[in-house]
C-alpha cells in the first residue's frame, strides 16, 4: 500500500470509530457529563466549601483537573477496549485482518478513535466545570500535551486488554479492579501533602498520580509531582505500550489461530 | 496460465493438537472456477483461513499470484477478496457503509469507493437497502452484501466459503449467474460448498478434502466420468406396468409407480439408446431427470468405501 492508501485506511478506521461512539452518544458522551457534574456539585460545592483551600486553590478548582483527567482516562480506555472487543466478538474485525492494512495503521486508527472520544468527553467535562467555577489555564502547551499523551496511553492499554479478552467480563475487570483504584488514589481529590510518608511512597508508584499532577500543573500551575519527570514518564509509557501492541498484533495474539 | 493459488506441503496443527491439514498440495490456475469439497471438519475452512491470514500455518508454503501469504501478506492480500462462511460485518452499520468501509481499508479514494459501492450493490440487488442497518437484512441479503464487500477492491481472486448456505433456490441461481459473470470477466473463483449441485454447475476443477488431505484434485468432468453408473427417472405419458419391459433391451428398468420408472446407465451407454428402446415398446416419455446429483452420488459412493 502507498502512503496515500495507508492514510485512507487510517481515516476509514478513525471515521468508523467516531461514527460508533457518536451513534450511541447517550451511552458514551452524556454519562460522564452527568457523573462529573455530580462530583462538582457534591464534592466541589457542598463538601468542598467546608474543606477550604487545597494546594493554594479552592477545593473545587483543585479537583477540576483530576476530574477531567479521570473522564479522559476512563473514556479513552473504554472506547478502544469495547470497540475492538465487540468487533472481535462479532468477527467484524476479520474485515480488517484480511485487508492489506499494516498493523501500525490498525493500531493508530483505534488509538486515534480512543483519543478523540477521550478528548471529546474531556471537553464536555471542562464545559461542565465552568458552570461551577472560573479558572484560567496556566500553561496551554503542557495541558494539551499531557491530556493527549494520557489519552494515547489509555487507548493503547485498552487495545491490549481487548486483544487478550475472551469475554465481556474480561473487558470490565481492568477498569473495575485496576483503573478505578489507581485513579482515585492518584490525587484526583486530594494533595499528597495530606498523606503520611508511606502513603506518599505508594502514590509515587502510581503512574496516574503523575498524569493528574502534570495536568493540574498545566491548568492551575501547582503540582505534587515533578512536571518534567512526569512528561518523560508519559512518553516512555506511550513508547512501551505502542511497542507491545505492535508485537502482539504481529504475533496475532487473540486474533489469529 | 499463472497460478492464482499455489500450495505446497501445507500443515496446520491447532494449539489443542488437532491436525486440521496434513500436507496439502494444491494449484488453482488463474481464471479458474474451482471447488473445494469435503465433509465438515475436513480442513476446507482452515485452508481458507490460512490463505486469508486469519489462521497461521504450521508449515508449508501458500502463495497467491506468486506472493507468499506468510512473508508478503500485505501484497498478497491486495489480490484476493474473501466471503466467509459466517456473517462478519457490523450489524449496526448501514449497508452502504459496510462496503464503503471495506473500500477504505484497501485505500480506495472516496469517489472510487462510492462508484464501486453503488455498482456492486446494484448488481447484487441491494441498492434499495443501502441506508438500512445491515442487521435488518434477510439471510440471503447478508450473503450478497458480503460478496459486494469482497468485490469492492476488485480482486483477481475471490474466495467464497459456502456463499449460498441458507439461501433460497431463486436467489441461489441468481448468485450463480452473478458469480459466473464475474468469472467470465477474468476473476478466479474458489468456492467451498455443501450444495454439490452448485459445485457441479459452476466449477471446472475440484479438490476433495477428507481428514486434512486432498483425496482428489481433478477436473469436474473427469471426476464425474469416474461414476460407475447414473440413474435416470422417466415419467411416462400413459400408465405402465412391469410386463412392458420383459424381453426388451431395457429389462433392467425398475417401475416406481404407475407413471414412472428408473433405469441405470453404465459408462459408455447413451441416453438416446434408451429412448430408441422405449419407442420400440411404445412408451411415450413425458419427462426425464437424473435421480441424484451426480457429484452427490460420487460422494456417497466414496463415503461407502471409507
Amino acid at each position: 500500500m502507498s502512503s496515500r492508501q495507508k492514510y485512507v485506511a487510517f481515516e476509514t478506521i478513525l471515521a468508523k470509530e467516531v461514527r460508533r461512539f457518536t451513534r450511541i452518544w447517550v451511552q458514551t458522551l452524556v454519562p460522564p457529563a452527568i457523573t462529573i457534574g455530580l462530583y462538582f456539585l457534591i464534592f466541589g460545592n457542598l463538601i468542598g466549601a467546608r474543606i477550604g483551600d487545597m494546594g493554594g486553590h479552592s477545593y473545587i478548582e483543585f479537583i477540576v483537573p483530576g476530574l477531567i483527567m479521570m473522564a479522559v482516562i476512563q473514556n479513552s480506555y473504554a472506547n478502544v477496549v469495547s470497540s475492538f472487543f465487540s468487533q472481535k466478538f462479532q468477527r467484524s474485525i476479520e474485515e480488517l485482518l484480511v485487508s492489506p492494512i499494516p498493523n501500525y495503521v490498525i493500531l493508530c486508527g483505534f488509538v486515534a478513535g480512543g483519543v478523540v472520544r477521550g478528548l471529546a468527553v474531556g471537553a464536555i467535562v471542562l464545559l461542565v466545570s465552568f458552570t461551577f467555577t472560573d479558572f484560567y489555564i496556566h500553561d496551554l502547551t503542557i495541558t494539551v500535551l499531557i491530556i493527549f499523551l494520557t489519552a494515547v496511553i489509555f487507548s493503547l492499554a485498552g487495545f491490549i486488554n481487548a486483544l487478550f479478552a475472551n469475554s465481556f467480563d474480561d473487558i470490565s475487570i481492568v477498569p473495575t479492579f485496576v483503573l478505578t483504584p489507581l485513579i482515585y488514589l492518584g490525587g484526583v481529590f486530594y494533595s499528597v501533602d495530606l498523606l503520611p510518608d508511606a502513603g506518599r511512597l505508594v502514590s509515587s508508584l502510581n503512574p496516574i498520580f503523575y498524569m493528574v499532577n502534570a495536568f493540574r500543573f498545566g491548568i492551575l500551575g501547582t503540582s505534587d509531582a515533578n512536571i518534567y519527570w512526569s512528561i518523560v514518564m508519559l512518553f516512555t509509557f506511550s513508547a512501551l505500550l505502542s511497542t507491545s501492541c505492535i508485537m502482539l498484533l504481529r504475533r496475532g495474539t487473540g486474533l489469529r489461530h | 496460465m499463472a497460478s492464482a493459488i499455489s500450495i505446497q506441503e501445507l500443515h496446520k496443527t491447532y494449539a489443542n493438537g488437532h491436525q486440521a491439514l496434513r500436507g496439502v498440495d494444491l494449484e488453482v490456475q488463474e481464471q479458474d472456477f474451482f471447488a473445494l469439497l469435503g465433509p465438515n471438519g475436513a480442513g476446507k475452512s482452515t485452508l481458507i483461513g490460512i490463505i486469508s491470514t486469519l489462521v497461521r500455518q504450521t508449515s508449508g508454503n501458500v502463495s497467491v499470484f506468486g506472493k507468499s501469504v506468510a512473508t508478503h501478506p500485505y501484497e498478497a492480500k491486495l489480490d484476493f477478496g474473501i466471503v466467509p462462511q459466517e456473517v462478519n460485518f457490523s450489524p449496526f452499520e448501514k449497508v452502504a457503509d459496510v462496503v464503503m468501509t471495506q473500500a477504505g481499508y484497501y485505500g480506495l479514494h472516496r469517489s472510487v469507493a462510492r462508484e464501486r459501492t453503488e455498482r456492486y450493490l446494484r448488481q447484487l440487488g441491494l441498492w434499495d437497502k443501502r441506508d438500512n442497518r445491515s442487521r435488518m437484512l434477510s439471510g440471503g441479503m447478508k450473503r450478497r452484501l458480503m460478496i459486494a464487500r469482497a468485490l469492492v477492491h476488485e480482486p483477481r481472486l475471490l474466495i467464497l466459503d459456502e456463499p449460498t448456505a441458507g439461501v433460497d433456490i431463486d436467489l441461489r441461481r441468481s448468485m450463480w449467474d452473478f458469480l459466473q459473470e464475474i468469472n467470465k470477466g477474468g476473476t478466479t473463483i474458489v468456492l467451498t460448498t455443501h450444495y454439490l449441485e452448485e459445485a457441479e454447475s459452476l466449477c471446472r476443477n475440484i479438490a476433495i478434502f477428507d481428514d486434512g488431505r486432498i483425496t482428489e484434485c481433478t477436473s469436474m468432468k473427469s471426476l464425474l466420468n469416474k461414476l460407475e453408473l447414473q440413474t435416470f427417472i422417466f415419467d411416462t405419458q400413459y400408465e405402465i406396468d412391469m410386463h412392458v419391459f420383459r424381453g426388451s433391451d431395457i429389462g433392467h428398468a425398475r417401475i416406481l409407480d404407475t407413471h414412472s420408472f428408473e433405469i441405470d446407465l453404465k459408462p459408455g451407454e447413451d441416453l438416446s439408446q434408451i429412448f430408441t428402446h422405449l419407442s420400440r415398446i411404445n412408451i411415450l416419455v413425458k419427462n426425464v431427470r437424473s435421480k441424484t446429483n451426480r457429484l452427490e452420488q460420487f460422494f456417497l459412493s466414496r463415503a461407502k468405501i471409507s
